[in-house]
């Protein structure tokens, strides 16, 4: 079953050599997923000082500056994973660097 | 005519003793709760029909495991006719068919635990935990489990069905925690396992002989944990039910009405439970980890010490309620408290206590709240306002016993 780990965080919290350091440990879980064939696909995403929100209301299409929505803690990246089942994805989220930090929502996804 | 009616209900009683066993096994192999349970229910109707001719399997649990299981292979076949995106289900009915039939205790043992963890995984709401385990591990009813939470059995029901979607959809497994994550799953467990001793211990609604059989449940699933976890606060809950196990038998008289502790014939009390969970209480404390459950079981453990109700040690159970209280802020703990200051002081001080809760908007509708106070109340010599506490503790009492202990002090006053 897939699921995706998306990681929020307060992305002004980061210094940048935790950054990097984030970046590093995750890649090497990334590795050692995929060399188990349970990785599916992961990124970090920029700043949400570049989001683009955007809804079409009455046919009118409005695009505004910034996230969906201004919160303490910030959508920073995912991964998507395939495992047995949610204990797995647990203890693969318990791993990530940013579980330290911020907050990792595990969202199973629909297959269709 | 009569001889078949009653062979219906011995196998009724039969069924529900061992179906909660079966299911938990049955969910794991299906994966599917409510399959499991439909399926259970047609074993049931062909226990019915079959067990009247062929004699009562010396193993009610695996007969039904077994029986339930071919139903699921009819179902599943018929679903996959109707829906080929099940792809699934063809490796799933291989499995089914593979199944031994003779399936071991322990599996079924082990399958009651994996069945716990997943009902109190963390990832369930945990409103939700408790009454899933009590449904789905222990076989009681959404009336009765609605009935012990005070809330209607239609929250109930939608309270459940949620858990078990929630279970589904993100796919929480039907697994024992690894070991790094066994302990930080214990303790919505524990609270699970006193929670269908108590339903035992006493029934919440009708007069339920089977439910001792919950009680039994709640130890054996205890021992079964703390075989596999030996932590202080399960050695401490097991304490904790061995020494409510030993009072059982003198905590109703032969008409099935309840006799206060202070009236109990302490002569009854099963010694060997005592020593027993004395023991473990000892073992607890020495810990040095002290719990809830320990320290509960050392109140309890401080009255089974003493071999008449004037010897017991008010002034030390009055001290473990302020420590429980710390580790475990609580309403109901201060009610007790709040007899134990009675007993150790006046009868003045309890009635104090408990007032003090209740205007504080807690417990209102928790008719030990009332009867307590009555009962305090009454021996401090204010019959009219005993009176009338019975009475409101009367239109909130559940229980049948507990309802005509209610009623003989009634009539008491009103004489």
């Amino acid at each position: 079953m897939q699921f995706m780990l998306l990681i929020y965080s307060d992305e002004n919290s980061w210094t940048q050599a935790e950054i990097d350091e984030c970046l590093t440990q995750s890649l090497a879980i990334c590795d050692e997923l995929e060399e188990a064939g349970k990785y599916i696909s992961a990124a970090p995403l920029k700043s949400v000082s570049t989001a683009t929100s955007l809804r079409i209301r009455n046919n009118q299409c409005e695009i505004t500056d910034g996230p969906f929505a201004e919160t303490r803690e910030q959508l920073g990246g995912y991964y998507i994973i395939d495992v047995e089942h949610l204990d797995e994805a647990i203890e693969i989220a318990k791993r990530l660097p940013p579980a330290k930090k911020g907050t990792v929502e595990i969202r199973p996804i629909e297959m269709l | 005519m009569s001889n078949s009616l009653a062979n219906t209900d011995k196998i009724e009683t039969i069924y529900r003793a061992y179906a909660p066993k079966a299911k938990a096994t049955l969910i794991r192999l299906l994966n599917d709760f409510d399959l499991a349970e439909e399926t259970l229910h047609d074993a049931f109707l062909v226990a019915l029909e079959d067990w009247p001719r062929s004699g009562i399997p010396d193993r009610p649990d695996a007969w039904l495991i077994s029986t339930a299981r071919f139903k699921a292979i009819d179902t599943l076949r018929r679903s996959k006719r109707f829906n080929e995106m099940t792809q699934d289900i063809g490796s799933h009915l291989e499995e089914l068919h593979q199944f031994n039939a003779r399936v071991s205790e322990q599996t079924i043992e082990d399958d009651q635990l994996r069945l716990i963890f997943t009902c109190c995984h963390p990832s369930i709401d945990s409103k939700v935990q408790i009454p899933l385990t009590l449904r789905e591990v222990c076989g009681l009813t959404t009336e009765e489990i609605a009935s012990a939470f005070l809330v209607s059995p239609s929250t109930m029901a939608q309270r459940i069905v949620r858990g078990k979607a929630k279970i589904r959809k993100a796919k929480i497994p039907f697994n024992i925690p690894d070991k790094n994550a066994l302990a930080e799953r214990l303790d919505a467990v524990l609270a699970v396992i006193y929670l269908v001793f108590n339903e035992g211990y006493c029934a919440s609604e009708g007069e339920a002989l089977i439910r001792i059989e919950l009680a039994n449940e709640a130890i054996r699933l205890a021992r079964l944990l703390e075989s596999l976890l030996p932590d202080p606060e399960v050695g401490g809950l097991l304490a904790l039910m061995l020494l409510h196990q030993s009072r059982r038998e003198t905590r109703h008289d032969v008409h099935g009405d309840i006799v206060l502790l202070e009236d109990q014939d302490r002569s009854r009390w099963d010694q060997a439970l005592i020593q027993e969970g004395s023991e473990r209480v000892r073992v607890a404390l020495r810990s040095g980890r002290i719990g809830s459950y320990s320290l509960q079981a050392a109140i309890a453990a401080v009255h089974a010490e003493a071999n008449v109700a004037e010897q017991t040690d008010w002034a030390q159970i009055y001290a473990l309620y302020t420590v429980l209280l710390q580790v475990n802020p609580s309403p109901v703990i201060e009610l007790n408290r709040a007899v134990a200051l009675a007993m150790r002081d006046n009868f003045e001080s309890g009635i104090q206590a408990i007032d003090a809760i209740l205007q504080r908007g807690q417990l209102q509708n928790y008719h030990l709240a009332h009867s307590a106070k009555a009962e305090l109340l009454l021996r401090a010599g204010r019959e009219c306002e005993a009176l009338a506490a019975f009475q409101l503790a009367l239109t909130l009492v559940n229980q049948q016993a507990e309802r005509r202990f209610i009623e003989r002090r009634i009539n008491l006053l009103k004489k």
